[in-house]
């Protein structure tokens, strides 16, 4: 009995380590940055020109940091959902342009749409470092205080926002300043 | 195929970019201390490469956040402590000893002592196995079998 027993336990047992191992995204890997107050910068403006942007502007507010790159081409399928969800006003939507090229960033966002509050140019990449950014696009929940709640790395789909940002959103605008 | 010299352009192009970037230090200490930590941080785009093998713009990146701490005077602590705060345990090679981690630095000798278990019972069963008794006609014509496969007439 046994002997036909134990290969088909073993092999129900590895079935399951290998089912998780599937589903597990090896690219997610979990920030630190949450619960932790935002990595301040203060960078040029993309859209206006002599104007600087820095985390501290939107204290008091809840909002997200979008991180992009015209080079990326997975920011290119994620573009029309982060115009849908600034449609939505439920939410400021901040950029973070991450090592991109001046003019290039400029018409993507001509071209595309512009669902930006405000958007940081981070040429050399150093603002993307302090917030832990290692593969765009990524998207950060800060709350009213200016901790870092959330952080989504890739593409959003309409499902992300809808089932996760939209909620989440909700919640951080109850509480206190 | 006709564009072969073009592709080994390409390859050797790549090549050429690859560790371009000479970074000069004031003491043998420093450059030891360089080459220790970017051996010892994970590129988080490539993710089974160190910063010192990867190519990746963040690697890249990283390298010289690396060495502009070294070049500050950062203790390998301080540039530990400034990766970690910002990517994570997973930026380490040899992660802490933690709840979250502690399956991954035990795991192997609870696997190795199953193995070792499975293997003590499987012998003691083994031993219990006593061989046949067999009678002497039933041996004789064992051999007689075992001759005549030794030599087919």
């Amino acid at each position: 009995m046994w002997r036909y027993l134990a290969p088909l336990g073993i092999f129900i047992v590895l079935v399951i380590f290998l089912s998780i191992g599937l589903k597990l995204d090896p690219r997610e890997v979990p920030s630190p940055l949450i619960g932790k107050p935002a990595p301040s910068f203060t960078l040029p403006s993309l859209t206006q020109a002599d104007q600087t942007v820095s985390p501290e502007d939107f204290r008091g507010k809840v909002w997200l940091l979008n991180v992009w790159a015209s080079w990326c081409v997975s920011c290119r399928a994620e573009h029309p959902v982060v115009n849908e969800l600034a449609r939505t006003g439920e939410v400021i939507i901040v950029g973070l342009d991450y090592k991109d090229g001046l003019k290039e960033g400029i018409e993507w966002l001509r071209q595309r749409g512009d669902p930006y509050i405000a958007s940081a140019y981070d040429e050399d990449g150093r603002a993307g470092i302090d917030w832990g950014v290692y593969g765009v696009p990524e998207t950060f929940v800060i709350d009213k205080r200016g901790v870092v709640r959330y952080k989504h790395t890739g593409p959003l789909t309409m499902k992300d926002v809808t089932d996760t940002l939209l909620p989440l959103v909700q919640e951080l605008k109850k509480e206190p300043a | 195929m006709r564009n072969w010299w073009l592709i080994s352009l390409w390859f050797f192009s790549a090549l050429a970019m690859a560790g371009v970037e000479v970074h000069e230090f004031k003491t043998p200490e420093q450059e030891q201390q360089y080459n220790r930590m970017i051996d010892e941080l994970r590129c988080l785009v490539c993710q089974n490469q160190n910063l010192a093998d990867s190519n990746a713009e963040l690697a890249q990146d990283l390298r010289q956040e690396v060495y502009d701490m070294i070049q500050q005077g950062a203790s390998d602590q301080e540039i530990i402590d400034f990766m970690v705060a910002r990517y994570g345990d997973f930026v380490l090679y040899r992660p802490p000893l933690k709840s979250t981690t502690l399956l991954l630095w035990i795991g192997p000798f609870v696997i190795l002592g199953v193995g070792v278990l499975a293997l003590l019972l499987y012998i003691r069963k083994r031993r219990g196995i006593k061989e046949p008794e067999l009678k002497e006609a039933e041996l004789e014509k064992a051999r007689r079998l075992l001759n005549n496969d030794r030599n087919p007439s």
